[in-house]
């Protein structure tokens, strides 16, 4: 599912050898619990005429007394244009990413929206040029199979 | 002129593989559920390792039994699979996959009209090899209703004086068939009493769906008697590269790296290289491989029972062996019939010995995509055989 979650319930019961109604259960309390989090389409926007851009952004900042840095992260998350955000170990604090229309609007957000905030010390922002891979799929055309027909 | 040919070459049948590929390979639009080998690339690290192998020049041969590292690592693996020890340095050999330790095999076991006992349906070269170390090839019929199994029953009236070896091709290419611990036990007490020799071809081993794989040669007494073959590539997805090995008892293991020696010298040393990194770091990629095709074999026993078509369920290997006995015509019929159509490319049952006649050998070595589209073509082409019964 996690490859395919548009993959039909009675097939995949069939897959796992399991009965149809348990894999529905076991699929409805895993979305009570939020294991299962949500149902993406993955996009190669490339491909389509939309004009988009993605930024990874590091960010340092100063963590907050009681807080460390997750009200911070939160000033941050919920800005909608914002993809993602990691806590990180290393050289930084966290990382962001973002999409936006043009590099302008990223650059905009980062000098207007991001940098501002009190406790961010520094970013660091850098523009994806290719996705060659996401999520686990490969996103460049894969040569085909070479394989012969029959053989023993 | 002389005649070139030896006499020997002619008693061996061309493979009835041959004639269904020439006719799928000049078609078009064809979805082919007729080949022997994984369709998952080699996983990416082993590759990456034979590349390296390569830029680093270790372009030499290697010693004639294998690369010392690797003989290393499959002993180790086979502890840990089939909890059976052998001494890497004078119990196992690397071979150019596991076809050629069959040849070798048989030629260092036989004498001239020593007979050999060989399960069908079973993979093409069992016979060729044995009629080629001048051993006489009998065939043991195994029976669908005890889903391909092989049982001391099928084997009595068989042996002889004269039987020497025992081929044990389990988990099955044809039927996919398995034999459990239990089911061994039997046949380890015939080979013990009839005094055998067992050659063990356990190439599919790493795509057992019901348990653990069991090896006759873990069985009391089975380990002096028996030759384990097995290779990289079914379950490390590695048929290109060549690869196999062989373990068994020191006397036997000494003449058949001596013929090995002056046949082959070695096996390729970059795919040496390659497998001791397959060995070591790639259990997870076996297991994901595993988990796929056993999803892609629920998928198809499922659809097959909604077809109504007759299949026991096999649980090894990648293959299913479903009955066509309701359409009374030959498999090969069938399958020349099928592959003309509706193009769908599957091998009649019959190329795996005559007790295959009435089946076909179906693989489940492909994508669930290409699985769904092939089965909907052979649906259409089942309803179409049975309307005109009917009609």
């Amino acid at each position: 599912m996690e490859r395919n979650s548009r993959i039909d319930l009675k097939e995949l019961a069939v897959l796992l050898g399991l009965e149809e109604a348990i894999v529905a259960n076991e699929i409805a309390e895993m979305e009570k619990e939020k294991v299962i989090c949500g149902y993406h389409t993955l996009i190669d926007w490339d491909k389509t005429g939309t004009e988009k851009v993605t930024a990874l952004i590091e960010v340092r900042v100063t963590p907050q007394r009681n807080q460390g840095f997750d009200r911070i992260a939160e000033r941050i998350y919920n800005y909608p244009e914002v993809h993602a955000v990691y806590l990180i170990s290393g050289g930084y604090d966290l990382l962001v990413t973002l999409e936006g229309k043009t590099l302008k609007e990223v650059s905009r957000f980062v000098s207007e929206k991001l940098a501002p905030i009190d406790s961010v010390i520094s970013t660091a922002t850098y523009f994806i040029l290719k996705k060659y891979k996401d999520f686990g799929t490969i996103m460049v055309p894969k040569t085909e199979s070479e394989r012969m027909v029959v053989t023993p | 002129m002389r005649n070139p040919i030896a006499k020997k070459i002619t008693q061996v049948q061309p493979s009835g593989i041959r004639k269904f590929f020439d006719i799928a390979s000049e078609m078009d639009d064809v979805i082919s559920l007729g080949v022997g080998e994984p369709d998952f690339d080699t996983p990416w690290r082993i590759r990456e390792e034979g590349i390296f192998s390569l830029e680093r020049g270790r372009t030499f041969y290697t010693s004639n039994a294998g690369l010392q590292e690797l003989r290393d690592e499959i002993c180790r693996y086979l502890e840990r699979k089939i909890h059976v020890s052998y001494d890497p340095k004078k119990e196992t050999m690397v071979t150019v996959g596991g076809s050629e330790a069959i040849d070798v095999a048989m030629r260092c076991m036989l004498d001239p009209g020593d007979e050999v006992l060989i399960p069908q349906p079973c993979y093409v070269s069992y016979v060729p090899c044995a009629i080629m170390a001048d051993g006489v090839p009998v065939v043991v019929e195994l029976k669908n209703e005890n889903e391909f199994k092989l049982t001391v029953d099928d084997m009595e009236k068989k042996v002889t004086e004269r039987t020497k070896i025992l081929v044990m091709p389990f988990p099955n290419n044809p039927t996919g068939s398995i034999m459990t611990r239990e089911d061994l036990e039997p046949v380890a007490e015939f080979v013990k009493e009839h005094d055998l020799y067992v050659i063990s071809d356990e190439i599919y081993s790493e795509l057992s769906y019901k348990g653990e794989h069991v090896s006759i040669a873990s069985l009391p007494g089975m380990r002096e008697r028996t030759i384990v073959i097995n290779g990289f590539s079914k379950g490390f997805a590695m048929t290109g590269w060549r690869l196999g090995y062989c373990c068994g008892p020191e006397e036997i293991l000494k003449q058949m790296i001596k013929l090995h020696q002056f046949a082959i010298m070695c096996a390729p040393t970059n795919s040496q290289y390659a497998a001791v990194e397959g060995l070591r770091s790639c259990d997870e990629d076996v297991e994901e491989m595993r988990r796929a095709y056993n999803q892609r074999r629920r998928f198809l026993m499922h659809e097959f029972a909604r077809m109504g078509l007759a299949c026991f369920e096999p649980y090894g290997a990648f293959y299913v062996f479903p009955s066509i006995e309701e359409f009374q015509m030959s498999s090969d019929e069938f399958a020349t019939r099928l592959l003309k159509e509706e193009r769908v490319a599957v091998v009649p049952g019959s190329a795996f010995g005559e007790c295959g006649e009435g089946f076909l050998r179906i693989s489940y070595a492909y994508s669930l995509e290409d699985l769904k589209a092939a089965l909907g073509r052979l649906e259409h082409f089942i309803q179409r055989l049975r309307n005109e019964r009917e009609g």
